[in-house]
């Protein structure tokens, strides 16, 4: 798209601003934030955000895959998968401001 | 074939009661206020076009889907669906070896 990358530096200024917390406060803040959900999603558990979306962990059975390059037949191994997905609102909001763009 | 896990889910009012527990000097009004920050800062960047970028936990972009002839599933009819954005999410290299690890 547009090209430009939104990290944990916006983020955290966003706090800074927002909330009037110390920006080193507000950066420490954003990292628990990122820490639970990551510890939330590694025992399995689901993250609800609503308005936002919600991630969920998914466990995938073994399957037989393909070296694309050799052909040779590889097991892959059981293993877990992170799914997002966007709330309605989410969805809604980026295609009216796509579409606003556009026009 | 994808094997169902064990749903626990935290929500968002249940990040916040954690985030909360761990910064027990801040107000109440003000964990709520980082964490509506936060999702409402990535909202608007993908509203934008632009991509937010959290290494170590994955990354959020907007894709174009292109318009296309779908099909009404009940009745069999072609309808066309116009082109739209929908957000997507990749996981970062850490989580997703995080997920793979922890059980």
């Amino acid at each position: 798209m547009d090209g430009k990358t939104i990290t944990r530096a916006q983020l955290s200024e966003a706090i800074y601003e927002e909330v009037g917390l110390s920006r080193n406060e507000s950066a420490a803040l954003l990292e628990t934030v990122i820490e639970e959900m990551s510890q939330a999603l590694s025992r399995g558990d689901t993250v609800k955000l609503s308005s936002f979306g919600s991630f969920s962990v998914r466990s995938k059975g073994q399957r037989i895959g393909r070296n694309p390059k050799t052909g040779q037949e590889v097991p892959i191994l059981p293993r877990r998968v992170l799914v997002f997905r966007p709330s309605q609102l989410l969805k809604g909001r980026i295609n009216k401001a796509m579409a606003a763009k556009k026009a | 074939m994808p094997i169902l896990t064990k749903a626990n889910a935290m929500t968002k009012s249940e990040l916040i009661a954690r985030l909360a527990e761990l910064n027990p000097h801040l107000y109440h009004r003000d964990v709520e206020r980082i964490i509506t920050t936060i999702f409402d800062e990535i909202s608007a960047a993908l509203a934008r076009g632009d991509r937010v970028e959290l290494r170590g936990f994955g990354a959020f972009s907007v894709k174009q889907r292109d318009a296309r002839q779908g099909r009404n599933p009940r009745t069999g009819q072609s309808v066309s669906v116009t082109s739209k954005h929908v957000p997507f999410f990749r996981t970062g290299k850490q989580l997703r070896e995080r997920l793979n690890t922890a059980t």
